[in-house]
């Protein structure tokens, strides 16, 4: 097998990660005023992950404000009462600190890797910038070229990204997952200082955020000072997460794109399902299991048929996104051997697909798959910045730290039958949207 | 035989005053050497392995066939076809992953310590006694055609390959690893058996260890993993001479964000200068947001999103390079700013306070390195490398700290050449002011 890694970015963002959680040492604190504090304990090395993760994505994006949540993180980096523009980045530097944002659906986070002795400087400034950011409107205008500059690297200049944004659209007939994190450049033109502001004073407060600190550190310590820098900022009225509703979905869509970027075309089939709820994960465990046994890597059923048996696919994968406040989605793609249309390369699929409702599960291959989930538990405690990903994730996810802890036990406990029952659920539905992605001329 | 003869060299490294590492040099009796940083607290091993040589050794007319016998290690091996070689690694959990480039092959394994003697045995399979099946062969070859396809018309990918054959030519760097389609139909099982003995030797490899495992054991796992291999592999390649001859380059390509690759002369690891032209470069080209570059080119024009430069020391080549993208009406802007900058820097130099911070950044980082055993494992092949001694990681931030601005600046007028500043720009550029073509 060659690296199909960076088909496998582009088609599903990240590769496989369960997200499962054994055996870490955490601690959670609530503050006073609202803001939730976790601590894990990982002494092999004096650095620390320094997380804040504020309960707001894109798809809490006022209407006809798309990509203002992912604005509004570059001009995070823009200065405050205390910083200049650019100098929370120097500082974090100064210390042989690393910084950085990301903004999801659900959340937008600020993360800094740095020695232990400087997690106090850090939380000294990620709390000034939680209440005091400056925006200035010249630094705005520049901003906005820097972020369609992002657009066009991420989206325009990748026929697969521009593809995506056009498949989510057709999936989510109401909710806002439907608009891509990044924004519609036409929107993006047409974010002005006032919407930022204005979203900035809504949405940032300490009881609608999440501190994670991860590292060589002593939770007593981090508590400590999460008081005095945190703990400080009043709590404010923030809004509730009420987001619009998926209608029943009636009419299954397809969908073509042609692109002259595209040489190798490739088919991709999604699914509206649920996601991880607090105390109620297990169709989410059963998803997630069947996406391995689905199509996670060569021995995945998908592959087995498709690459091996009937030889009409170079790749096949399925990819499940259980992390996620809303209803999510279930990916299937196939990429064909250049012997094979996409119509025959549906087909197939769905008889992989039929197939497999029949005759379900090897037992063999269940239980495989289950000891693999549990080595992706120890190699994952391998690396803080997963450990901090895992909890920040999940808590602004709607998850509790119970819950990611109750997770990985979860994933061992679902069944063949309990698999199958949620295949069947998934596959029977018209909420699904497929797409064939080709070259221009292949479009009809 | 009672005891296996392992000899054994350890060092103590110092990281930073709170924190050191220990590192220990196990020479196998089977004559292979590795670095182990033993670590007991988590019950896996994550093991780096590299072959020196890579898709350089390719033959002439044969571009590809390291890469594709790469692709098939774990495609079948010893007694199991591709897929029961799958389903093995599954059964056991490990996880391998097989890579290469134009420097060398990697191989990097984790496995858990309550298999790891049949995950061994399962990776020395793969490694020593590929199938390369006729079945295999043709599934891979249809994968990298779909590769080598889709790389043709991606913008990214379009414009790394057209800046290595700008610079490189005919040199092995000049192409892609993967080889172009009619080569890729061409290659048969000999060439796959031939790329075989000659890229995995042992007078190549290089290993680094991390985590639960001892020196003895390490040994013998290594013994038992790679003692099979021939003694010897194929001669490497000459070095290359990069041609910078300072133009701007234009390929034409429909999409609407160029991209562009830049680069002068770079200065070898051993030159004495060689530590004054790292700060130079982080300061001139870090990809976070206080290098020079990000802020005339990002943070004050908005003109692009990413741009960073580095020292870029390949085995057989150095290079200065950099890299950015901006939209087809303004990549100009962007080419004339870097242009403007590498003229002003080689003229002036670097003040004292993005010295200070240069050196306060870079000692500051290097501890921070060192965290997790994957990460390390990493660190410490890429040192064997290199070819640094044991005791470079308690003596780097020394070597560093040992320069000073005057260094920095009278490197930056001697190294710093606006004139082979060469640019390939990929895209459908406007206004650009092309030197030739």
């Amino acid at each position: 097998m060659v690296s199909w890694r960076k088909i496998m970015v582009l088609l599903f963002g990240l590769p496989h990660a369960f997200q499962a959680a054994a055996g870490d040492d955490v601690t959670m604190y609530r503050l006073d005023n609202g803001m939730d504090v976790v601590v894990v304990e990982d002494h092999r090395a004096p650095v620390a992950i320094h997380m804040v993760w504020y309960r707001v994505g894109s798809a809490d994006e006022p209407p006809g404000k798309s990509g203002i949540a992912h604005f509004l993180e570059h001009l995070m980096f823009k200065g405050t009462d205390e910083l200049e523009p650019g100098e929370f980045s120097l500082k974090v530097a100064k210390t042989g600190g690393t910084d950085n944002a990301f903004t999801s659906y659900d959340y937008t986070t600020y993360i800094q890797r740095v020695a232990t002795e400087h997690l106090e400087s850090m939380m000294r400034m990620e709390s000034d910038r939680m209440v005091n950011l400056v925006i200035d409107k010249d630094l705005v205008d520049i901003e906005r070229n820097v972020v369609l500059e992002e657009r066009n690297q991420r989206v325009e200049n990748n026929p697969s990204a521009l593809y995506h944004e056009q498949h989510m659209a057709a999936q989510y007939l109401n909710h806002p997952y439907g608009i891509p994190i990044i924004g519609w450049r036409r929107e993006i033109l047409r974010i002005d200082i006032d919407d930022l502001r204005k979203f900035y004073d809504t949405h940032y407060a300490p009881n609608n955020a999440t501190l994670v600190v991860v590292g060589d550190v002593d939770p007593e310590e981090i508590y400590g000072l999460a008081r005095k820098y945190y703990g400080e900022i009043p709590a404010r009225q923030v809004p509730e997460r009420g987001r619009p509703l998926e209608p029943g979905h009636l009419a299954a869509r397809k969908l073509e794109f042609g692109d002259d970027r595209i040489a190798q075309p490739y088919l991709t089939r999604s699914y509206l399902v649920p996601e991880r709820d607090s105390g109620d994960q297990k169709t989410a465990a059963a998803l997630t299991l069947l996406a391995e046994v689905l199509g996670g890597g060569t021995t995945s059923i998908l592959n087995q048929k498709l690459q091996f048996d009937t030889r009409t696919a170079l790749y096949a994968g399925s990819y499940y996104r259980g992390l996620s406040l809303d209803e999510t989605t279930f990916f299937i793609t196939v990429v064909p051997t250049r012997e094979t249309t996409l119509e025959e390369a549906e087909a197939s699929m769905d008889e992989v697909l039929s197939d497999f409702l029949q005759n379900g599960i090897d037992d063999n291959h269940l239980e495989r798959v289950k000891r693999q989930i549990r080595a992706s538990e120890i190699y994952a405690r391998d690396s803080i910045r997963g450990i901090a990903n895992r909890y920040g994730r999940a808590l602004s996810s709607g998850l509790t730290v119970s819950d990611v802890q109750a997770w990985p036990d979860i994933l061992q406990s679902i069944t063949e039958k309990e698999i199958m029952a949620a295949a069947k659920t998934v596959f029977a539905g018209k909420n699904s949207v497929t797409g064939y992605i080709m070259a221009s001329e292949g479009a009809k | 035989m009672i005891r296996v003869l392992v000899s054994i060299f350890l060092v103590f490294a110092s990281l930073s005053a709170r924190a050191e590492i220990s590192i220990s040099e196990v020479n196998t009796p089977g004559g292979i050497g590795a670095w182990l940083v033993e670590d007991h607290s988590l019950p896996f091993v994550a093991l780096e392995i590299r072959f020196r040589g890579g898709a350089s050794l390719d033959p002439v007319g044969r571009r590809g066939a390291t890469h594709m016998m790469v692709g098939l290690l774990e495609e079948g091996a010893g007694d199991m076809d591709a897929q029961a070689f799958a389903s093995a690694v599954d059964d056991l959990a490990a996880n391998f992953e097989y890579d290469v480039n134009n420097d060398s092959i990697s191989i990097s394994a984790r496995f858990l310590t309550e298999n790891r003697d049949k995950a061994v045995s399962l990776l020395r399979e793969s490694i020593t006694a590929p199938r390369f099946d006729e079945d295999a062969m043709e599934r891979v070859r249809a994968q990298i055609s779909s590769i080598i396809n889709s790389d043709l018309s991606d913008p990214e990918e379009a414009a790394w390959h057209s800046f290595s054959e700008m610079v490189y030519g005919s040199h092995p760097y000049g192409s892609p690893i993967e080889g172009d389609l009619p080569t890729l139909q061409s290659l048969n099982r000999d060439d796959l058996i031939s790329a075989h003995n000659a890229a995995l030797a042992r007078d190549r490899v290089y290993v680094g260890a991390v985590g639960d495992i001892g020196t003895v054991e390490l040994a013998k796992l290594l013994d038992a993993l790679l003692g099979d291999l021939p003694e010897k592999g194929g001669p490497l390649p000459a070095a290359a001479s990069p041609n910078l001859t300072g133009d701007t380059i234009v390929r034409e390509f429909d999409t609407p964000q160029s991209v562009a690759y830049f680069a002068q002369p770079g200065i070898h690891r051993d030159h004495p200068d060689f530590f004054a032209a790292f700060i130079l470069a982080h300061i001139i080209g870090d990809p976070g947001l206080e290098s020079v570059l990000m802020r005339e080119v990002r943070v004050k024009r908005g003109l692009t999103y990413s741009i960073y430069s580095y020292l870029a020391n390949q085995d057989l080549a150095e290079i200065w390079i950099g890299t950015t993208s901006s939209a087809n009406d303004r990549v100009a802007e962007a080419v004339d700013v870097i242009r403007a900058e590498w003229e002003r820097i080689s003229r002036e130099g670097v003040t004292r306070e993005q010295f200070d911070a240069a050196v306060t950044y870079l000692t500051g980082a290097y501890p921070l390195r060192f965290d997790g055993n994957g990460r390390i494992a990493n660190i410490v092949v890429g040192m064997q490398m290199d070819d640094l001694p044991l005791d470079y990681i308690s003596t780097r931030n020394d070597k560093i700290r040992a320069v000073t601005l005057k260094d920095v600046n009278n490197v930056a007028k001697e190294l710093l050449d606006p004139d082979s500043l060469t640019f390939v720009v990929t895209g459908k550029p406007a206004g650009l002011e092309l030197s030739t073509d």
